[in-house]
Order: structure tokens, then C-alpha cells, then sequence
């Protein structure tokens, strides 16, 4: 694995699954998977809708419902495994030590509670402070974020704001006790592509002044390119493929890779030469055999629907989860996808 | 807001005026009986119906004898305002039958209310906590029970067992507050409690069914994330967004038992303002039933007035122009 950036390791998953025990059956929405995130690092977790990266990560902040859910694995913070926490002992690492930004800021915030109110809370869920010196913390993030007229506006309810502004907001809770890892998922899915951008920035902005790790959980690998240290690329619950971003995007490895890189649009990239991946994701009620990918893989051939591809690790430390030999892999990537996206 | 309000109690003053217009309607196009021989009692002379119809304008067209009952209403009469004449029987004055059955309702109404808002809140909140649990089940099985039950004969079987048999309550019948205390809260427990089941049950399933709904919102998730305590997240964040809708339509049912807690009243034999409007009917007494149904219409429209400015109150999003 390569070194580049590397502070202390915040959170280790090790070999992670999580099965949903449903009415029509077991649901297996996360297999076998591991990664690492260190200090000062943003790791991008890329997939399609129902490939298990937020499962992964609401399970490391201990909101899955354990009733009608298993977990196995491990999800190490800073050496403690958090899945063996009590509910209680977890409840005082969320929100303080890990905090989360979720999808959808219209959704995320209490309509009733007036945004100063729903921040100030967050201060004092965590720390013994007054009522007064939590609001001024609350005021003091909202300006951190860059909402203009902080202190007037933390009177304001959540609906006289505008997404962004709430998804600043949301940023802005998640660093109130200055957290050292921060998830955010999917945080710019909602907004507009205008302030997408702004999003982006202030994530990473808060990265380094607040030097926490990030996990940016997206579907969209034009997001992750910007900011993102490592990539993972998750399908179907599973890890596909996980490097260094450099690596991903100069040498994707894995064709379900190429395929989210072929069906990105760039500003060099005509419409009509955006490649979409054909067929859907497969149930995780009943998976495939093999690599969960195959039955939508160009590159498919023997091996692929029988055992499931173990993580190949390269040369460079980069892992893949492929029976496509190295030579025909590069000559495919030299051939076709990277010269398409103007790479080589 | 306050331009809302004004134009809300001019719209209410006009829907009491339809309500009370419909019922005159009512009563002088379905006549089942000539109002002034009721009025009359027994035997009476042509000269004396004449003179009866005369002074109660029923030989005037209708129009003519509701405006007299609007001019009345407005400038009073000799028992005060708002005048409401006299019953047909016995002579007496509406506005004085009234006064005297208004807060045995008032009363069992306001009891039952307490009742059945807390305890329908806190069973429908355990049910929703503890969803799926025994708890639950036996919670929501009691409450297809109280919407299934009848009032009559839940509240003949309370009376045979806790004031007959066992002992423990008063019977039937009111007794004033001022006279007797302990006796009002007596005679007064059953009838609080068989109404209150009803409401009781529909108000557990509501709570349930919201908080249930709210549990599953993005903002709980968010509470959680924060590292609120559960406590926190069901009661500050979950009941908060919840009971709006519960807040808005208690007044509403409030204000419908004024005049609909009829089997309630009859059954305990209190004497209320349902009770007396049911009888009024039955006896083609015009005055008193317009009496009853104008007080509940006032109270109806005004309960409406209350219950959206209360959901502007609770709930930020809405604000009215």
C-alpha cells in the first residue's frame, strides 16, 4: 500500500459482513470487506445504489439495528473494535470521535427545532457546558462553514435555508467536538452541481484544519478524483478494487472500474461516447456465483462465475478483485479505456 | 397572523350562521307536529293557539320568524343575552336550561379529555418503543377493544360492577362540585373513563402510527449520529414532530362532545347539554335545540380556529398570511 500522505491509522475495517435478516430472507449486504483510514487522509468509497458502502459505514457508527442484523468482523477505532462496544460506550464515540454528513440535508434536520437549537444539542450531548456557551459554539461553526450572519441565522428554522446551507449546517454539527473521523455520505447527491463544488471544498478545507480522516461515500468517481487519497470500489456488497486514487485513475485495474470511468461525463468527453454499464446490479437476496460483476462484464470468460475472485494484490500495492490477467488488462486499459478517457 | 385570525372569526361567524339557518330550515319543513300545542299544554281553546302562534310568530312565514330569532339572539331578552327565548316546554327559559346543564358537560368532557390524552399518548408511545413486543400487542389489542366496545354497554357494565357490586363508585346521576366534592369525583369516574376509553384507543393507535412514522425519518437517524441518548432521540426528537398532528385535532374532539356525548349522558344520567338537545328533539321544542346547536357550532368553529393556529404554533413550516 503506498505510503503518500499517511498520518496515524484512525479506523481499520477488517474483513467486514453484514447480513439483514429480512421477511423473504437473508440479505448480504456487505462481504468480506476491509480498508484503512488514516489522519489527514480522504478515502472515496465508490459504488452504485445498493453496493453496501453506507451499510459499511453506519455499521462503524453503530446506527444499524443489531434486532435484525449481523455484523461480523471487525471495525477498529484507534485499536478498540467498535462492534464489541455496548450501546452506550458507542453513543459517546458518535457524534464526538466519529460524526457523519448524510445524503439528503432537506431530510436530515429536525423541521421543528431551530438550527442553533439542533447544534447547540449536539455540544451538549458530548460536553458540560451551559446552554449560552453551547449556542455561541453553534454560532461560532455556522460561521466556520461560511453561513453569513451566523448568529442571526441560528435562530432560523431548517426550511429557510437552502440545501447547501444545509448541508453546511449538517458539516457544521458534525464538527462540533472537532471529530477525528468524518463520513460523509453521498453529501453532494442532493445539491445542486453549483455548490457541489462548495461542498467538496469545505469538506476538504475542514479535513485539514480540523485534521480528521475523511470517508467520502459516493457514486459518482468524478467526486472522489478531487479530493480522494484511496479509493475503494465497491459492487454488490464487495470490494472490487482498492488503491491509491492516483493508481485508480491512471490504472484502474478492475472492468467494473472502467466501466464507472467509461460512463463518466468530462468536460473533454462528448455525450454520445459516455458508455453506460448494461444490466443492474444483482439482488443481494440471491447474489451470483463468482464475481458478482460477471453477468455484466464485456471481459468475462471461465473462471469468472465459478469461484469468487479473492483480492489480487499488484506490484504498486494496489488491490483488485479480477481473473483477467495483468498483460490483458493492460493492453485493454492502454487500448480502449484510457485512451478514451485520455489517459495512458 | 392577527389579520389571520380576524378574517378566520368573520368565516365562523358565518358558517354558525348556515349551521343555525339549516337547522330552522330543517325544523320548519319537516313538521311532526304544530309547535304551539305543545307550547299550549293540555286543552286549549282556538283563541288561546291563536294567540300562542301569534306571540311565538309561527304565523309568519319563516324567513320572518328567523329574523325575529336573529334580532332576539343579538339584542337580548328579559333573561339576559344572547336571548334565547323560552322552551315550548314548561315555559322556561333556554338560556337558563342551558347555564344549568353546560358544566355537567363542560365537566365530564374536560375529565375525560385529561384521561384519555395521557393515558392514549403514553400507550401508543410504549407501543411504539417496544413495537412488536408483548407490550405492544396487549396495548393494541386493548385499544381495538375501546374503538370496538359501545359506550352503552361499557358504561352499564362499569355500573354493575364497580357501583353495584363492588361498591367503589357513585352511581348514576350529577352531583355539583360546589355541593359535594367527593361525590362529583364519585358519580363522575366511570362516565370520565368509559369516554375517555374510546378516545383513549383511537389516540394510542394515532401516537403509535406517528411516532412510528417519525422514528423512520433522516433527522432521528441524525439525532442518533450526534450521540443523544435514546431517551433524547425518542422523546425530544421523535414525540416532538408527532404530536403535532394529535395537538390540532384534540381541541376538535373536544368540541364535538359539547353537544355528542349523548350516550355517555344518558347512560350515567347526567342530564348534559347532548342529552337535553336529543330530548328536545323527540319534543319538537324549536328554542332549545336551536339553543344547543348554536353553542355546539360556536364551539366546533371555534375549536377550528384554535387547532390551526395551535399547528402554526407547533410546526414552523406553517405560517399563515
Amino acid at each position: 500500500m503506498s505510503e503518500a500522505g499517511s498520518g496515524a491509522t484512525l479506523l481499520e475495517v477488517r474483513d467486514l459482513s453484514v447480513r439483514f435478516r429480512t421477511r423473504d430472507g437473508v440479505v448480504q449486504a456487505v462481504s468480506n470487506l476491509s480498508y484503512t483510514l488514516r489522519r489527514g487522509e480522504t478515502l472515496g468509497i465508490v459504488g452504485e445504489s445498493g453496493s453496501g458502502k453506507s451499510v459499511s459505514n453506519l455499521a462503524t457508527m453503530g446506527l444499524l439495528n443489531r434486532s435484525y442484523t449481523d455484523i461480523t468482523g471487525e471495525i477498529l477505532f484507534e485499536g478498540t473494535d467498535v462492534l464489541k462496544l455496548r450501546q452506550e460506550q458507542m453513543r459517546r464515540i458518535r457524534g464526538k470521535d466519529i460524526a457523519m454528513i448524510f445524503q439528503d440535508p432537506f431530510a436530515s434536520l429536525h423541521p421543528m427545532y431551530r438550527v442553533g437549537k439542533q447544534l447547540a444539542e449536539a455540544v451538549l450531548a458530548h460536553e458540560d457546558v451551559s446552554r449560552d456557551a453551547a449556542w455561541n459554539r453553534a454560532v461560532e461553526l455556522l460561521e466556520a462553514v461560511g453561513i453569513p450572519n451566523a448568529r442571526a441565522r441560528a435562530r432560523d428554522y431548517p426550511h429557510q435555508f437552502s440545501g447547501g446551507m444545509r448541508q453546511r449546517v449538517m458539516i457544521a454539527m458534525a464538527l462540533v467536538h472537532n471529530p477525528d473521523v468524518l463520513i460523509a455520505d453521498e453529501p453532494t447527491t442532493a445539491l445542486d452541481v453549483t455548490v457541489q463544488a462548495q461542498i467538496l471544498e469545505l469538506i476538504d478545507r475542514v479535513k485539514r484544519e480540523f485534521d480528521c480522516g475523511v470517508i467520502l461515500i459516493t457514486h459518482d468517481l468524478g467526486v472522489v478524483a478531487e479530493t480522494a487519497s484511496h479509493v475503494l470500489v465497491m459492487y454488490a456488497g464487495r470490494p472490487m478494487e482498492y488503491g491509491p486514487a492516483q493508481e485508480i485513475f491512471t490504472g484502474a485495474q478492475h472492468p467494473y472500474t472502467w466501466g464507472l470511468l467509461e460512463s463518466m461525463p468530462t468536460v473533454e468527453k462528448r455525450l454520445e461516447i459516455l458508455v453506460p454499464i448494461e444490466g443492474s446490479p444483482p439482488s443481494l437476496l440471491h447474489p451470483p456465483s463468482g464475481c458478482p460483476f460477471h453477468p455484466r462484464c464485456k471481459y468475462r470468460f471461465e473462471p469468472c462465475d465459478g469461484e469468487r475472485p479473492p483480492l489480487f494484490r499488484l506490484p504498486d500495492g494496489h488491490l483488485d478483485a479480477c481473473y483477467l490477467p495483468p498483460e490483458r488488462k493492460r493492453e485493454l486499459w492502454t487500448k480502449r479505456i484510457g485512451a478514451e478517457l485520455g489517459v495512458t | 397572523m392577527l389579520i389571520y385570525i380576524a378574517r378566520r372569526l368573520v368565516w365562523t361567524l358565518v358558517v354558525i350562521f348556515v349551521v343555525v339557518l339549516i337547522t330552522f330550515v330543517v325544523f320548519f319543513k319537516l313538521p311532526a307536529g304544530d309547535p304551539a300545542l305543545r307550547f299550549a299544554g293540555r286543552s286549549p281553546t282556538t283563541a288561546e293557539l291563536a294567540l300562542i302562534r301569534h306571540r311565538l310568530h309561527l304565523d309568519k312565514p319563516f324567513y320572518t320568524e328567523f329574523g325575529y330569532f336573529v334580532k332576539n339572539f343579538f339584542t337580548g331578552d328579559s333573561n339576559g343575552w344572547p336571548g334565547l327565548g323560552y322552551s315550548y316546554e314548561g315555559d322556561i327559559p333556554v338560556l337558563q336550561e342551558i347555564e344549568q346543564r353546560a358544566p355537567r358537560t363542560l365537566f365530564l368532557i374536560a375529565g375525560a379529555g385529561i384521561i384519555w390524552l395521557i393515558f392514549g399518548v403514553a400507550i401508543g408511545v410504549t407501543s411504539a418503543v417496544k413495537r412488536r413486543s408483548i407490550v405492544d400487542r396487549v396495548a393494541m389489542g386493548f385499544a381495538l377493544f375501546g374503538i370496538s366496545a359501545p359506550v352503552f354497554w361499557l358504561g352499564l357494565m362499569s355500573l354493575f360492577i364497580f357501583w353495584k357490586e363492588l361498591h367503589w363508585t357513585g352511581g348514576s346521576g350529577y352531583v355539583p362540585l360546589t355541593q359535594n366534592p367527593a361525590a362529583f369525583f364519585s358519580h363522575l369516574i366511570l362516565p370520565w373513563i368509559v369516554l375517555a376509553l374510546l378516545f383513549m384507543a383511537v389516540y394510542a393507535r394515532l401516537t403509535r402510527g406517528n411516532l412510528l412514522e417519525t422514528l423512520g425519518e433522516d433527522y432521528i437517524r441524525t439525532a442518533r449520529a450526534k450521540g443523544l441518548s435514546e431517551r433524547a432521540v425518542i422523546f425530544r426528537h421523535g414525540l416532538r414532530a408527532s404530536l403535532t398532528p394529535i395537538a390540532t385535532i384534540f381541541p376538535l374532539d373536544l368540541a364535538q362532545l359539547v353537544g355528542g356525548a349523548v350516550i355517555t349522558e344518558t347512560v350515567f344520567n347526567l342530564q348534559g347539554l347532548g342529552w337535553l338537545a336529543v330530548n328536545s328533539v323527540f319534543t319538537q321544542d324549536l328554542p332549545t335545540v336551536l339553543g344547543v346547536v348554536l353553542l355546539g357550532a360556536v364551539c366546533v368553529a371555534l375549536a377550528n380556529l384554535v387547532a390551526d393556529i395551535l399547528y402554526a404554533f407547533l410546526d414552523p413550516r406553517v405560517r399563515y398570511a
